[in-house]
């Protein structure tokens, strides 16, 4: 199938993962909003967030099974540059409350303006972090 | 019955990403990679997220309330404020560094790659930071 349907297929199934999160949880499928409350202190519905995580953790797998392709690809950069990466994404999303599934996803679905921000935001600093690594930099 | 259906909703995202090409950080490089080869497949997966989600929320959020909580739970707060946009560009930089946003992040650490089981460590500790900040989230 041409890459660009998979893509859209691919985005059908997040959104109706969204709408079955909200249907029977009434939460937003946030990753980022999820997740981190299996750390936070005080968050007492660990639950549901954790099975939700286990079942991300598990999609690759799965496709594997079916049809000997997990679909996960290779890290680009070395690890001190994901050890970076990892602390800035987590930091980032969480004093931002969201990443591209909360804001990007949810919240445009949403209308919401606070997301509409967020993501404009978030593209363009990930756009202008690319250009800066790979043409004034090079690469890392 | 919770568990079950968040697991169940976990695998379809999960499954989408994989199939959408977000768990190839080298695709999502390149989508964000506007002034070299252009990769356009993340526009398609939110396109077709954004969409399935708006419609879906839309007869959804009419019931009374979810299958299995009291209420629906959807963020409240208006304020455009530094939190939020710091906070976007801080992960917008993490996110460009190496393509990693925490759902394909978390759903490719079953290939087990050892720098990856870093990033997520790192993002954990991300969290953690941001939690132990005065006004944090929730």
């Amino acid at each position: 199938m041409h890459s660009c349907l998979l893509a859209v297929l691919g985005g059908v199934l997040i959104g109706a993962a969204a709408v079955l999160l909200m249907a029977a949880l009434g939460r937003v499928a946030g990753i980022s909003g999820i997740a981190s409350g299996l750390i936070r202190r005080g968050v007492v519905d660990r639950g549901w967030r954790l099975a939700f995580v286990v079942g991300l953790v598990l999609a690759p797998a799965l496709l594997w099974l079916l049809h000997g392709d997990s679909g996960i690809g290779a890290p680009q950069v070395g690890l001190p540059w994901m050890a970076l990466a990892g602390l800035l994404v987590g930091f980032g999303t969480g004093i931002g409350s969201g990443c591209t599934s909360g804001h990007g996803v949810c919240g445009i679905a949403r209308l919401s303006p606070r997301s509409l921000l967020a993501t404009a935001v978030f593209m363009l600093f990930g756009i202008a972090t690319v250009y800066v690594v790979r043409h004034l930099l090079g690469g890392l | 019955m919770k568990a079950l259906l968040a697991l169940l909703s976990g695998l379809l995202f999960g499954v989408g990403l994989s199939l959408g090409g977000m768990t190839r950080p080298a695709v999502v490089l390149g989508f964000l990679d506007v002034f070299g080869q252009w990769d356009p497949r993340l526009l398609f997966v939110m396109a077709g997220a954004v969409i399935t989600t708006a419609v879906g929320y839309r007869l959804v959020l009419r019931r009374r309330q979810p299958w299995l909580a009291a209420s629906f739970q959807l963020p409240t707060s208006r304020r455009f404020d530094a939190r939020l946009v710091g906070g976007a560009a801080v992960f917008g930089i993490g996110w460009g560094i190496a393509g990693y946003c925490p759902g394909p992040a978390l759903a490719s650490l079953g290939a087990a790659a050892p720098s990856l089981l870093v990033l997520v460590v790192c993002m954990l500790g991300g969290w953690w930071l941001a939690s132990r900040l005065p006004a944090g989230r929730d």
